[in-house]
């Protein structure tokens, strides 16, 4: 064996190689069908960034037919109530082109509210409600479950009476910000109440 | 360098205490009008049990605490209710909040008092529960409510109790006038919350330039311990933040609290003196939690001093009382210099996390100068008492890149305003601190939301696709039980061809029935293996609950169960498909021999 591999330096060589090749294809191809991930894992990265509002704007019934669809091909720009930000992170996941948003932006969020004397109790709403936010039964006035409203608008078409309004979300409290100081060369908003500079000579900064 | 019982960094502010701690603690005039917030903790806001026209007495419930961080709210006064609605309160953006406002019977001031309890000899739910009717927060000026801290020994073993005396934000002297005047008390108190999280030892963390209430607290300590519990007094230099809960702990018990921990988790619950007063007050005498004591200073006042309070009262008539000069008034102030906010309005209401008023003149709070370019001199970092890297992470709060300033550990930052302090280019760091991490609050909160609506979402998919399955089943058994008696007849009849309202799952052959049988049975056992799943999580998450991540968990929680009904959807959805396969397969078996029979028939 060892002679013949010292004679035909050339031949072994092929030999070794093309083992090897055939044993690492063997190997990938095994691991392949073992470890196969269902689904295209692409998609459910697509659909994380997406606001779930599940509002149908982008033409896709719900938000993971539409991340199938970009994943497909589809233009990034069709997510109003995900705006910018959400066609920033989709153009920095899948490496295209950030483009302005395809429709109008939409400003605060909101929630959906049924005015509940003038409901009729069509149950038409609750079916139109894409996550079960609509509570109520046939002839039985309807109400909507703040928490779970998504403001997705889907319930003012099929509304027969027209008796649900958008309203702006009533958490301003909750929701409140303290803003970004404006930087260098503005005096900071009053939130900064001393620094040792203003007005008592330095003291040491060290104990 | 820190050395062993130290805590790194710190500055040392001009303190100005001393102006409010000439007199003794004043009683504040019965105020005629208050405005109680619903939310003057952290946690939920409570939610109203009274309605405009009813009459309360002083120490009446009018709020109740909602979800599990949050506090009962009592009236202050005893009157009438005049309104619920949204007033503006003290916040740092001067926004509004719905309040419960209450007009005074004048002089009379009648009060509703809970039964008193031996807290010695009263069993521990019912100092819970006392607690939790109480609406007693922490008033050191965070408001944390009492209740779910005392609850803390279920998820943490607490060996120490400390009391946290230390108070080194300047100006504020409400605590060290508490302890002078009522040592016992807070000492009584301590031992009350000791004996409910089950520490074995008390000790008092206070700065050296508070020596009267160091003398009283020693005093109190000789007369009164009738216990075996330990308590000790220490007194430490004075370096701001040495009040911090996490710096007062290295600097006692040389502790160091993790990354993103609490107290807890090294075995040690800090209190505020305040706040144990009023928890032994909530228990001996059972008093809700209706005023506190609440320090007025600032050049702008005639007799600044300290004094006790309604919670409601408001602002103005404290200020009134204590001789302020509108004129020289620059600032005022809620809390202290460092961490306090700048209120911009005067008619706002005390609320139980407001420890300090500050009316200041321009002479002593002038307006902060123009913030210049960070020139990298490193004050910052040698300020900053959590060992974080101040420079760093104001880079990245500026650009906001989140994910950085986060593995700087933003989180660790206790907002204490030393980096600020000692910025040479008068950088407001604390602030772009604060910006940045509510930012990444609020979109980690819009994440978790999104990730609820999307499970929702998922769920009603299954429940239709459920009912459609089940439907579908339903008329497929139907017509094979309305074409059976035909099928039979047409054999009669023999000469008529096959009937045409065959369904196609039944013409279909036999062997794409199996196919189909086979790949349904597959999804049938995923479909049970993710009810199982989720089943497991649920558990075990439900399980692990409790503590300070209650709300959180219950969130959370809620989250999980849609999902397992979701997943118990998808279950029945292939089950109802797989009977009608079945069936299906069955049907098309007997029609296939049937067929032949025809054939031969024929």
């Amino acid at each position: 064996m060892i002679e013949w591999i010292n004679d035909h330096g050339m031949l072994a060589a092929i030999f070794a190689l093309a083992g090897l090749s055939v044993a690492f294809g063997a190997l990938l191809g095994y691991a392949g069908e073992r470890f196969r991930v269902e689904g295209d894992p692409l998609v459910e990265r697509i659909d994380a960034l997406l606001p779930q509002t599940q509002c149908g704007q982008c033409g896709y019934p719900g938000c993971k037919p539409y991340a199938e669809a970009i994943s497909g091909g589809d233009a990034i720009n069709k997510c109003p109530p995900g705006g910018d930000a959400t066609i920033a992170a989709l153009a920095d996941l899948l490496g295209r082109e950030a483009s302005p948003l395809d429709g109008e932006a939409q400003d605060a969020p909101r929630v959906a509210y049924i005015r509940e004397d003038e409901c009729i109790g069509c149950t038409k709403c609750i079916q139109a409600c894409p996550v079960d936010a609509i509570l109520g039964a046939a002839k039985h006035m309807h109400t909507v479950i703040a928490d779970e409203c998504t403001g997705c608008d889907l319930c003012l078409d099929p509304c027969p009476v027209d008796c649900i309004d958008m309203i702006a979300r009533d958490d301003a409290i909750d929701a409140w910000q303290p803003p970004l100081p404006a930087g260098p060369g503005h005096r900071p908003a009053a939130q900064l109440i001393v620094s040792d500079r203003a007005h008592t000579p330095r003291e040491a900064t060290h104990g | 360098m820190a050395k062993a019982f130290d805590f790194p960094g710190g500055i040392h502010p001009p303190a100005r205490k001393t102006r409010s701690t000439r007199h003794p603690i004043a009683t504040a005039a019965l105020p005629k009008r208050v405005v109680l917030p619903l939310g003057q903790h952290i946690g939920q806001p409570a939610e109203p049990c009274v309605a405009v026209g009813d009459r309360v007495a002083t120490g009446t419930l009018i709020a109740r605490a909602q979800g599990l961080i949050s506090a009962d709210v009592h009236a202050s006064i005893s009157g009438e209710i005049i309104a619920i609605e949204s007033r503006r309160v003290p916040h740092p953006g001067g926004l509004s909040e719905t309040c419960i406002v209450i007009e005074g019977d004048g002089i009379r001031d009648d009060w509703e008092r809970l039964p008193a309890l031996d807290w010695r000899h009263t069993d521990d739910a019912t100092l819970h529960a006392r607690l939790t009717a109480s609406g007693v927060v922490g008033l050191g000026g965070a408001g944390f409510p009492t209740q779910v801290k005392a609850r803390v020994r279920e998820r943490h073993a607490i060996d120490t109790l400390v009391i946290n005396a230390a108070e080194c934000e300047p100006y504020i002297s409400a605590d060290d006038m508490t302890l002078r005047e009522h040592a016992a008390d807070v000492l009584e108190g301590a031992r009350l919350m000791a004996h409910l999280s089950g520490a074995e030892r008390i000790i008092i963390g206070i700065e050296d330039d508070k020596p009267d209430a160091a003398a009283a607290l020693k005093a109190a300590i000789k007369a009164g311990n009738r216990d075996s519990l330990e308590i000790t007094l220490k007194a430490f230099p004075a370096r701001y933040p040495s009040g911090g809960e996490k710096q007062l702990i290295k600097r006692l018990l040389n502790r160091e609290v993790p990354s993103r921990g609490l107290p807890a988790d090294v075995g040690v619950l800090c209190h505020n003196p305040g706040t144990l007063r009023a928890a032994l007050q909530a228990v001996r005498d059972g008093r809700p939690m209706v005023s506190r004591i609440v320090t007025l200073t600032g050049e702008a006042l005639a007799r600044p001093g300290n004094v006790e309070a309604r919670l409601g009262t408001p602002m103005t008539e404290l200020l009134d009382a204590a001789g302020l000069d509108e004129a020289s008034l620059a600032r005022l102030v809620m809390g202290g210099p460092m961490m306090g906010m700048e209120l911009a309005h005067l008619d706002l209401p005390l609320v139980k996390s407001s420890n300090c008023l500050i009316a200041a003149s321009t002479i002593e709070l002038p307006a902060p100068p123009v913030e210049q370019p960070c020139i990298r001199c490193g004050a910052c970092e040698e300020a900053c008492p959590a060992s974080l890297l101040p420079q760093q992470l104001y880079w990245f709060a500026k650009s906001q890149e989140h994910d950085k300033a986060e593995l700087f550990n933003l989180f660790d930052c206790i907002e204490c305003g030393a980096c600020s302090f000692v910025c040479p280019s008068h950088i407001p760091l604390v602030d772009y601190y604060r910006a940045a991490k509510s930012d990444i609050r609020a979109r980690a909160f819009e994440a978790q939301k999104a990730e609820h609506a999307k499970h929702r979402f998922e769920f009603r998919q299954a429940r239709l696709a459920r009912e459609a399955a089940e439907k579908d089943a339903r008329r497929q058994a139907r017509t094979q039980a309305s074409r059976r008696p035909k099928a039979e007849s047409a054999k009669a009849a023999s000469k008529e061809p096959p009937t045409t309202s065959q369904t196609s799952s039944a013409a279909s052959s036999p062997s794409a029935n199996d196919a189909d049988l086979k790949s349904l049975r597959i999804a049938h056992a995923a479909a049970k293996a993710a009810v199982r799943k989720a089943e497991k999580v649920l558990t075990r998450v439900s399980q692990s609950g409790g503590g300070q991540g209650q709300a959180q968990n219950a969130d959370e929680i809620q989250d999980l169960e849609v999902q397992l009904a979701t997943a118990r959807e998808n279950l029945a959805a292939i089950e109802a498909r797989m009977a009608a396969a079945k069936e299906a397969a069955a049907e098309a078996t007997s029609d296939s021999s049937m067929d032949t029979d025809r054939e031969r028939a024929e």
